[in-house]
C-alpha cells in the first residue's frame, strides 16, 4: 500500500500489513538528552485548562459528583453529537457526549448499574432506556446471574472472591490506537474484511462462529468511528497527514472506544514514540514548532483527563477518586538496544508541570538500567514534584513481551493489539487462610461458604496442618474462581463485547485470564507467626475461630527475611499452579497479579481477625505491600522483599506502593534526584515489578483532609494507579495516611 | 551477648537501609552498639551500652550488604555509625576490606575521639570518607558537653587531613551550648586549616531522642533547651561562612 500521508518516512514491512511496530522501528528517533528543549503551556493552553478547572470545580460540587448525565442516550461510537469545551481554543476535540464531563449511560453491562449510578445523583433514567433493557435487550450483568452457580454466589457475597466483572464492564483492553492514524480507518475495515474471508471455512464450528460474527461486529464499529470523526469535520478514512492529524486520530480511536464502553481500565496503550515521529517529520519540514508541539500534547492530555464513567457509590468507594486508568506506558528500550525514549516522551511528562499534576493519564515509565540518564533524571524529578508517575521493569518484561508492550491497568502488560485479557479481579487469599482453618465458615458471619472441611480443632495452630488445610482450600478457591471467570467472560463477550477496541486488534488475537491475590502479605505474615511463634486460637460457643493470641516474636515479610520472604513467594508460585489446573473459557493463558487498588481497604473491612495480628476490619497492605508498619529495616527492605515475588509466577503484574518524605530522600533536589534514580535503578536490577513512588510529608495529607479546597490538584499514587487525593473517602484518605511514609528522625 | 572474637563479631544496634544522610548517595548503614562518651543531647543513648544490642558476624554483615548492593553502588556506598565505630577498630578493618573488594564506597560517621593507632591507621586507609563529628572546639566546655577532651578529636582531623583522607565535619548546633560566635569563629578557623574537607554540615538539634533516656530511667540533662530554629542555624552557617 502507498498513501500520499507516508511521505518521508522510511519504507518497511509496515506497508506490506498492519505493523505499527516496524513503522516505528523503522522512523523513529531516539533521544538521549535531557529536558531543556521542553517548552512552557501557550496562553491558549492556560485558557482551556482555566474553563476545564472550572468545570471540574463544578463538577465536584454537583450531586454525586457529577456535572451531568445524558439518561435517554445508551452510548455507542457514535451516539453523541459533537460537543467542546471552547471550540475556537481546542487543539484536539472530542468528548464522550454533547457536553463537557456529561457522562453517558452504557447500559450493556447490566441496566441496574446505571439505574443506581443515575439514582445516586438524584437523576431518573429514562423510561424508554428502562423498559428496552429490562424488557428487550439483555444485559451481561443478566448473563451471568443466569449462570452463576450456589457456591460463587456464596464465595461472592463472602467475599472470598470480589471486584468480579460481573456487573460493570472489565476493560483492561488496550486498543492499538495508533492503527487509525498510521493506516486510516478504510485500511483497517480492509484488513477486517480480510480476515472475515479466512473464517469462511468448511467446518463451521461453534468458535469459527463467534469469531465471524465478533468480526463483523468490529466492522461496524470502525464504520461508526469514520461517522463519529465526520461529526467533528474530519475525514479519517485515511491516515493522518501531520503531527496534529496523528494525534487527532489516535485520539478519536482512544474516544470510540470509551464512548462504547466503561470498562474499569480504559487504557491508552504506548503511543507517544509513535507521535513522536510525526512530530519531528513536521518539525523538519519546519511545519510545526516546539511550541506547538507541545500544545498539541497539552490539548490530547487534557481530553484524557476529561474522560469519565457513570458509577455507582459502591463501585467508587472500592476504587474511588473516579479512575479511568488512561494509562500511557513511555520510554523503555528496545530490543535492538536503542532506547525508545523520544522527546515525546518528555513532551507527555511535561503535561504534569503546563497542567499541573494529575491522577489521569496514568503515566507510566517503563524503566531499564539503560534508560539514558536525561530521562532518568527528568522523570524521577517529577515524581518528586508531583507523585503522578508509576515505574515498571522493562528489562524484565521486555524478555517475554518484545518492545511493544504497553501496561493496561495499573500493572498488566500486554502486547499493543496482539494481546488481550480477561480481567479477573481478585481472591482473598487471607480470607481463604481463616477458611482452611474454620472448615469453610465464615469468620465474621460464621456461615458454611464452602463445602464442609474438617476444622482445625487444636489450641495451638501447627504449622504443618495448617499448611495442609490452606493448600485444600486454595484448590477449592482456584477452582471456583475460574469457574467464575469462564462464566463472566462469556457472557461478557456475548453481550457487552468490545468491537471497537478489539477491531484495533490483529484477528488472532493472545488472550489471557488474568486472575489476581489480595492479601498476600497478611497470610505470609500469618503463616510466619503459626511458624517462627505460638499462634493461639480462640473460639466463640460453636467453635469458630474468631481470633487469636500469638505468643512470641516471628518475621514479617517487609525486612527481607527470606523465612517469611520464601512463605510468600511460594503462596505465589502455589496459587498459580492450581488455577492452571482449570481450563480456561477461550483457552486463554492464566496469569496472576498482586494488586489490590485502593481495594485492600475494603477487603480488609470484610475480613476478620488474622493470625498474624491484624484486627478484624483493618485494611490489607496495597499490593504486595507489607501491612503497614511492619517494616522496620527501612525502604530497601521492603523493596528486596518484593522483589522476590516471582514475575513469572504473576506476569499480570506485582504492585509496590512506596511513600517517601521529601527530606528522607536527601537533602537537596540535586541529591533526591539521583538517590531515587539509584533507587530504581536497584530496585529494578532486583527484578522488582512495579514501583508507585510518592514523595510528600504526612502533615500535606493531613492538612489536605481538613482544608481540601487549598489542593483541588493533589495527586497522590495507590495501588497501580494515581487519584485525586481529595476525592478519595475519608476511610481511604486514614488509610492512605495510616501508611508506612519512609522518613528519617 | 557476648562474644569475644571482636575481630569478627560485632554488636549491632539497628540497621537502615535507605540512608540518604549519613555521606553520598544512597547509604546502607549500620549503627553499631556501644560510646564511651556521654554527650548530654545524645538522641541515641540506647546506643551507648557495649554489650547490648544483637550479635551479628562480619559474614553476616557483610552478605546483608550484599542485598544492596544494586542501589549503593556506585553512587552510594556503606556508613558505619553507632555509638562509635572505632571502638572496634579490628572488626571494620575485616569488613571494609571484604567491601573495598567489591568497589563499594566506605564511611565511617565518628567523633574521632581516639588515639591514632596503628590498626585506626589501617582502617582509615581503607575508609573513602569520614564523618568527623567534633564535639566542641572550645576544649573546656567540650568537656563539659560530652565528658571527654577535644584534643583527639582535633588531632584526628588534622590526621585526615594530613594524610588525604577525605572528610565531611559536622558539628550539632544547640542552642546556649554550641552556637557562641566566637567559638564558631574559631570553629571555622580550625576547619579552614584542613586541607580535605569536603563539606560542613550543621545538624540542627532536636529533642526527639529524649524519650529514649526517659526509657531508660535517666535524667534529660537538656530537658529546657529548645530545638534549634531555621533561624539559628541560618545565623550560625553565616558565621561560619558556609
Amino acid at each position: 500500500m502507498e498513501f500520499k500521508e507516508w511521505s518521508g518516512f522510511k519504507s518497511g514491512e509496515w506497508q506490506e500489513e498492519i505493523n505499527v511496530r516496524d513503522f516505528i522501528q523503522k522512523n523513529y528517533t531516539p533521544y538521549e538528552g535531557d529536558s531543556s528543549f521542553l517548552e512552557g503551556a501557550t496562553q491558549k493552553t492556560k485558557k482551556l485548562w482555566d474553563e476545564v478547572l472550572e468545570l471540574y470545580k463544578k463538577e465536584k460540587e454537583s450531586k454525586g459528583g457529577v456535572l451531568d448525565i445524558d439518561t435517554k442516550t445508551p452510548s455507542t461510537v457514535a451516539s453523541h453529537e459533537a460537543g467542546y469545551i471552547d471550540k475556537d481554543l481546542e487543539e484536539i476535540v472530542g468528548l464522550q457526549t454533547d457536553e463537557p464531563l456529561k457522562r453517558a449511560i452504557m447500559p450493556f453491562g447490566g441496566i441496574r448499574i446505571v439505574e443506581k449510578a443515575t439514582a445516586a445523583c438524584d437523576k431518573q433514567l429514562d423510561e424508554k432506556v428502562e423498559e428496552i433493557f429490562h424488557k428487550y435487550r439483555k444485559t451481561h450483568n443478566d448473563g451471568v446471574f443466569d449462570i452463576y452457580t450456589p457456591d460463587i454466589r456464596a464465595a461472592r457475597s463472602s467475599h472470598l472472591l470480589t471486584g468480579l466483572p460481573d456487573g460493570y464492564g472489565r476493560g483492561r483492553i488496550i486498543g492499538d490506537y495508533r492503527r487509525v492514524a498510521l493506516y486510516g480507518v478504510d485500511k483497517l475495515i480492509e484488513e477486517k474484511q480480510e480476515e472475515l474471508e479466512i473464517l469462511d471455512v468448511d467446518n463451521f464450528t461453534e468458535d469459527i462462529v463467534r469469531n465471524r460474527e465478533e468480526v463483523s461486529e468490529q466492522i461496524k464499529a470502525l464504520k461508526e468511528l469514520k461517522v463519529m470523526a465526520s461529526k467533528y469535520g474530519y475525514d479519517i478514512s485515511i491516515p493522518a497527514s501531520n503531527a496534529k492529524e496523528a494525534v487527532q486520530w489516535l485520539y478519536f480511536g482512544y474516544l470510540g472506544s470509551v464512548k462504547s464502553q466503561d470498562g474499569a481500565a480504559m487504557s491508552l496503550g504506548r503511543t507517544s514514540t509513535f507521535l513522536d515521529v510525526y512530530i519531528e517529520r513536521d518539525l523538519q519540514n519546519g511545519t510545526l514548532t516546539e511550541i506547538q508541539a507541545q500544545e498539541i500534547i497539552d490539548h490530547f492530555v487534557m481530553k484524557l483527563r476529561m474522560v469519565r464513567f457513570l458509577r455507582t457509590p459502591e463501585y467508587n468507594e472500592l476504587f474511588s477518586g473516579d479512575p479511568v486508568w488512561v494509562t500511557e506506558s513511555i520510554g523503555g528500550m528496545g530490543v535492538d538496544g536503542r532506547t525508545l525514549v523520544t522527546k515525546n516522551s518528555f513532551r507527555i511528562l511535561h503535561t504534569l508541570e503546563n497542567l499541573g499534576p494529575a491522577p489521569e493519564p496514568n503515566l507510566t515509565v517503563l524503566w531499564s538500567t539503560r534508560l539514558p540518564e536525561g530521562f532518568k533524571r527528568y522523570t524521577t524529578s517529577l515524581s518528586i514534584k508531583t507523585s503522578s508517575i508509576q515505574y515498571e521493569n522493562d528489562d524484565v518484561m521486555r524478555t517475554t513481551l518484545g518492545d511493544d508492550y504497553g501496561i493496561a491497568c495499573c500493572v498488566s502488560p500486554m502486547k499493543i493489539g496482539k494481546q488481550m485479557q480477561f480481567f479477573g479481579a481478585r481472591a482473598n487469599l487471607a480470607k481463604t487462610l481463616l477458611y482452611a482453618i474454620n472448615g469453610g465458615r465464615d469468620e465474621l458471619s460464621g456461615k458454611q461458604i464452602t463445602p464442609k472441611y474438617t476444622p482445625i480443632t487444636s489450641e495451638y495452630l501447627d504449622y504443618d496442618e495448617v499448611m495442609e488445610k490452606f493448600d485444600v482450600m486454595m484448590d477449592y478457591v482456584a477452582r471456583i474462581y475460574i469457574k467464575a471467570l469462564n462464566g463472566i467472560h462469556f457472557m461478557h463477550d456475548k453481550y457487552c463485547y468490545e468491537s471497537l477496541a478489539m477491531a484495533l486488534h490483529d484477528g488472532d488475537v493472545i488472550r489471557t485470564m488474568a486472575c489476581g491475590i489480595a492479601g498476600l502479605s497478611v497470610v505470609a505474615d500469618s503463616l510466619s507467626a503459626i511458624k517462627y511463634a505460638k499462634v493461639k486460637v480462640i473460639r466463640d460457643e460453636t467453635g469458630l475461630a474468631t481470633d487469636f493470641e500469638i505468643e512470641g516474636d516471628y518475621p514479617q515479610f517487609g525486612n527481607d527475611d527470606d523465612r517469611v520472604d520464601q512463605i510468600a513467594v511460594n503462596i505465589v508460585r502455589t496459587f498459580i499452579k492450581k488455577l492452571r489446573k482449570h481450563p480456561t473459557y477461550r483457552n486463554s493463558k492464566h496469569t496472576l497479579s498482586i494488586l489490590t487498588i485502593t481495594s485492600n481497604v475494603v477487603y480488609g473491612k470484610s475480613t476478620g481477625n488474622t493470625p498474624d495480628g491484624r484486627k478484624s476490619g483493618e485494611p490489607f497492605g496495597p499490593g504486595a505491600n507489607p501491612l503497614h508498619g511492619r517494616d522496620r529495616n527501612g525502604a530497601l527492605a521492603v523493596m528486596n522483599s518484593i522483589a522476590k515475588l516471582p514475575f513469572d509466577s504473576s506476569e499480570d503484574g506485582i504492585s509496590y506502593t512506596f511513600s517517601i518524605t521529601p527530606g528522607t530522600l536527601g537533602k537537596d533536589d540535586e541529591q533526591k534526584i539521583s538517590n531515587l534514580v539509584s533507587m530504581l535503578d536497584g530496585y529494578f536490577a532486583q527484578t522488582g515489578h512495579h514501583i508507585n513512588v510518592n514523595v510528600f510529608d504526612r502533615s500535606l495529607l493531613q492538612d489536605a483532609m481538613d482544608h481540601p479546597e487549598k489542593y483541588p490538584q493533589l495527586t497522590i499514587r495507590v495501588s497501580g494507579y494515581a487519584v485525586n487525593f481529595t476525592k478519595l473517602t475519608r476511610e481511604q484518605q486514614l488509610d492512605v495516611i495510616n501508611r508506612t511514609i519512609h522518613e528519617r528522625i | 551477648m557476648e562474644n569475644n572474637d571482636k575481630n569478627n563479631y560485632v554488636n549491632i544496634h539497628s540497621f537502615e537501609s535507605f540512608g540518604t544522610v549519613d555521606g553520598p548517595g544512597i547509604r546502607f548503614v549500620f549503627f553499631m552498639q556501644g560510646c564511651h562518651l556521654k554527650c548530654k543531647y545524645c538522641h541515641n543513648r540506647d546506643t551507648w551500652k557495649v554489650n547490648s544490642g544483637t550479635l551479628y558476624s562480619i559474614d553476616e554483615i557483610f552478605n546483608k550488604i550484599m542485598h544492596y548492593k544494586n542501589y549503593i553502588y556506585p553512587n552510594g556506598g556503606v556508613t558505619a555509625s553507632g555509638g562509635e565505630p572505632l571502638l572496634q577498630v579490628k572488626f571494620l578493618i575485616n569488613l571494609f576490606k571484604k567491601l573495598k573488594k567489591e568497589k563499594i564506597h566506605t564511611c565511617i560517621d565518628t567523633s574521632g575521639m581516639f588515639r591514632i593507632t596503628d590498626d585506626i591507621k589501617e582502617l582509615l586507609s581503607l575508609t573513602d570518607l569520614v564523618l568527623l563529628d567534633i564535639k566542641h572546639i572550645d576544649d573546656e566546655k567540650c568537656k563539659k558537653l560530652v565528658g571527654f577532651s577535644n584534643k583527639y578529636e582535633l588531632d584526628f582531623a588534622r590526621y585526615l587531613s594530613d594524610n588525604g583522607i577525605k572528610m565531611w565535619i559536622r558539628q550539632v548546633l544547640i542552642p546556649g551550648y554550641t552556637d557562641d560566635e566566637n567559638d564558631l569563629l574559631r570553629l571555622k578557623a580550625f576547619i579552614e586549616s584542613l586541607k580535605t574537607v569536603e563539606k560542613v554540615e550543621l545538624l540542627p538539634y532536636h529533642n526527639m531522642g529524649k524519650f529514649k533516656w526517659k526509657d531508660l530511667g535517666l535524667k534529660y540533662e537538656l530537658e529546657n533547651v529548645q530545638p534549634s530554629t531555621n533561624e539559628d542555624v541560618e545565623h550560625a552557617k553565616k558565621i561560619l561562612g558556609i
